[in-house]
């Protein structure tokens, strides 16, 4: 490893970094669409920047392509507000629109311009070592690297300053506006930061893969967490993982290296997405089925409850009498079984002491409460589960 | 003056007689007109729906498609290239969706997600496909931003016909698809299979997103499903009329596009026709009789006027009420200290008959008594 390769992966990890901080915020609050409209809006910015400064790092150009990311913002709130179109069309128009003129204003320039459509696209993370900044005539290290750093360093700045009014405003808008933040600034605040990320990041990683850096590592850290810190902490380390990971990827693939980032936190979603403990799809199915075999377990107790007949209860007129089929009854009556809720004496089957008991109860909580309480009834007598 | 802009209309003749004579630009206009139709059309039942932003992410998430279908097949076949994006869009599209019921992740984010983690990917592969020995691969970028310059007649063809499949599903299925639209719930009532619906509508927007790739690319395709639907959404209360005028601005997006950037050099047509159909929607916004700005500033401006009017008059009634003879004169003074009391709405209302002027003296007429009474006895029922 040489001293350019680390410091891509350097870069690229402060990117992912300061990224996945507002990103964060912007799933949480539903706006994780916005960063995609910001994304691609603030290309006009970057080219009429790119006119008066000659320079993709200076901060002047970042600060005026920020300016484009609030006015697409701001934009989009008003049509909103009109009530024309609803709120995602808003979105969807506004975009598309600006950044059409930043690629029509760069192919008419395309002569005194060093940029070109892949590079909008897809950024130039391994060029960026060869673009030094020199202070004084000693290099003190690729411009990105300044520039991106210095991003990262404002966004943790401002996120340990306002953490707390961020959290109140993100999960209870009431309560802060009647706290006295003003929901107004902390959102544009947050639009802002984006705002400015995205352009640092723009030069990196790319208009669109940006959104990647923010929306993926967020959206995977909230399967596994509802603790704020924690996914916070979540996301920044999938986001430095796939940074790291996705790097030598490419330089094993030959390929570009913010497309195979992104792949890789695509992968990283896709296993939470499968494996994560309680959220994921595995589990959330494996939940439903629990779930059905327990109310087909309920509805068979409350028509034990109701019959004394002893052929309604016989176990054959069961499959027919409530219509499941062969195996789903046998589960049923197994499970009934393991937790002592029936007795089953010459294929007649009875409520025990304690299916009588839990069913009266079921009746009860159905009849009065929530239909979520009863999960914790179920705890009460289940021994084993669905 | 006169003579640049007779120059102007004899240009614009000769680019008329330009797209029927010249094979290309005919190929080229007649396809984005095409594609501008059947996207407005479709993008109209995305709008409603409010998954608007769904044309984005199957745009993006089409691009791996591309790319797997080239490494596997080698061939740069325009059709077999697309129905490679068509598979990586129902994917995308699908994914979306079980994102949203199965987990608590917002559709905002699911969309996002899947948008920019299939696009990277997509890259990683062009890229990757970029640097592999055979030369054959040049051009697959032509779908990031799309070159209606590469359309060839087969192209048309093949729109031309998906349109009209489109439309012959669209009229046989047009009851389901607008019962639907308007009201799930009712539908799935009724008895019909609202997800084979559901499903229907969705593959073919998939399939208009597919079809546009080409000339328009991923990068912009979904503003050409919006755009002209949020346009016709301005102009009509109803659906027919609705995709009909979509349809429409989406053609002329399609042909005022290509004819523009067509007049110029180094103008790609896919970003010309979207800031075309863009122009449109702004124009709509403000000008479209019921909904558009502009009118509803008038109708609010107008009202604020009625009201200061009907202010007054009540103002008056109050005063009037309490003589035995309605139309005794009053002076005008005493109307100074009312907010609602400009000359303007003295003259108004003398206008209408409602108040006679005699010198600096004000009196109601029988008719501007009824009037009044009327608005007080309406404003205490809605009190009421």
């Amino acid at each position: 490893m040489n001293s350019a390769q680390l410091e891509i992966q350097l870069i690229a990890s402060i990117v992912a970094v300061a990224c996945a901080i507002p990103g964060t915020f912007l799933v949480l609050r539903k706006m994780a669409m916005i960063s995609d409209a910001i994304s691609h809006a603030i290309l006009p910015g970057i080219v009429i920047g790119f006119f008066i400064t000659q320079d993709l790092n200076s901060p002047v150009l970042i600060l005026l392509a920020a300016l484009t990311g609030i006015i697409t913002v701001v934009l989009v709130e008003y049509i909103q507000k009109t009530g024309l179109v609803k709120e995602d069309t808003a979105i969807g128009l506004v975009f598309p629109a600006l950044f059409s003129i930043g690629v029509i204003l760069i192919a008419k320039n395309a002569n005194d311009i060093h940029l070109d459509v892949d590079a909008v696209l897809l950024g130039e993370l391994a060029f960026a070592p060869f673009d030094r900044l020199l202070i004084g005539g000693t290099d003190v290290g690729p411009k990105s690297l300044w520039v991106v750093g210095s991003i990262l360093l404002v966004t943790i700045t401002l996120l340990i300053l306002f953490f707390k009014e961020l959290k109140v405003s993100t999960f209870d808008k009431g309560l802060a506006a009647s706290l006295g933040f003003s929901p107004a600034v902390i959102h544009y605040g947050l639009m802002s930061v984006s705002s400015i990320t995205t352009v640092g990041a723009f030069d990196a990683v790319g208009a669109i893969l940006v959104v990647a850096l923010m929306i993926a590592p967020a959206a995977s850290a909230y399967l596994l967490t509802t603790d704020l810190k924690k996914m916070l902490a979540l996301a920044i380390s999938f986001g430095i993982f796939s940074a790291i990971f996705g790097y030598w990827v490419a330089h094993w693939l030959d390929a570009s290296i913010a497309g195979s980032i992104t792949t890789v936190l695509g992968l990283v979603f896709l296993l939470v997405y499968l494996f994560a403990p309680t959220k994921g799809i595995i589990a959330v199915m494996y939940r439903e089925k629990q779930q059905q075999t327990e109310v087909s377990l309920l509805t068979f107790l409350l028509h034990l409850k109701n019959h004394d007949e002893i052929e309604e209860r016989h176990v054959n007129h069961l499959y027919e009498h409530i219509n499941w089929q062969k195996i789903r009854a046998k589960s049923v009556l197994d499970l009934a079984q393991k937790n002592n809720m029936i007795l089953i004496e010459n294929n007649i089957v009875s409520l025990t002491q304690k299916g009588d008991e839990f069913t009266s109860k079921a009746i009860d909580y159905i009849m009065t409460n929530e239909d979520a309480q009863i999960e914790d009834m179920k705890a009460d007598f289940f021994l084993f589960r669905g | 003056m006169i003579f640049l802009l007779s120059q102007k209309v004899l240009d614009i003749t000769k680019y008329i007689e330009l797209v029927f004579t010249d094979y290309t630009l005919r190929t080229i206009t007649l396809g984005t007109a095409i594609l501008g139709a059947i996207t407005g059309m479709l993008g109209s039942f995305a709008v409603l729906r409010k998954q608007s932003l769904l044309g984005d992410a199957i745009s993006h998430a089409a691009l791996p498609g591309i790319a797997i279908a080239f490494l596997i097949t080698g061939a740069k076949d325009t059709n077999t290239l697309l129905v490679g994006a068509l598979v990586s869009g129902l994917i995308g599209t699908f994914w979306i969706k079980s994102i949203v019921t199965k987990t608590h992740l917002k559709s905002d984010t699911a969309l996002g997600l899947i948008l920019s983690v299939f696009f990277g990917f997509g890259m990683l592969l062009l890229t990757f496909i970029q640097k592999q020995p055979n030369a054959n691969q040049a051009g697959l970028d032509k779908y990031l931003f799309g070159q209606a310059a590469t359309l060839v007649e087969s192209d048309v063809w093949m729109m031309a016909i998906v349109t009209g499949l489109c439309l012959i599903v669209m009229l046989t299925f047009w009851k389901e698809f607008k019962i639907l639209l308007f009201d799930a719930d009712y539908t799935k009532t009724l008895g019909f299979n609202t997800r084979t619906i559901d499903v229907l509508i969705t593959v073919f927007i998939v399939i208009a997103i597919v079809l546009g790739l080409q000339t328009v690319g991923v990068v912009l395709m979904s503003a050409m499903l919006l755009a002209p639907a949020a346009a016709a959404r301005q102009w009509t209360n109803s659906l027919a009329t609705m995709v009909f005028l979509a349809a429409i601005f989406g053609a002329f997006s399609g042909v005022f596009g290509t004819a523009i950037s067509a007049s110029q050099n180094n103008l790609s047509t896919g970003p010309v026709i979207v800031l075309v159909a863009s122009v449109f929607v702004g124009f709509s916004f403000i000008f479209s009789p019921s909904r558009g700005l502009l009118f509803k500033q008038i109708r609010v401006i107008k009202n604020r006027r009625d009201l200061e009017l009907h202010k007054t008059l009540a103002f008056m009634y109050h005063i009037a009420e309490t003589h035995e003879n309605i139309s005794h004169p009053h002076t005008i003074k005493i109307l100074n200290n009312f907010q609602g009391y400009t000359k303007n709405t003295l003259s108004k209302l003398v206008d209408k008959g409602y108040v006679e002027l005699n010198g600096k003296m004000w009196s109601l007429t029988q008719d501007g008594f009824k009037t009044a009474s009327n608005l007080y006895n309406q404003q205490n029922e809605i009190n009421e």
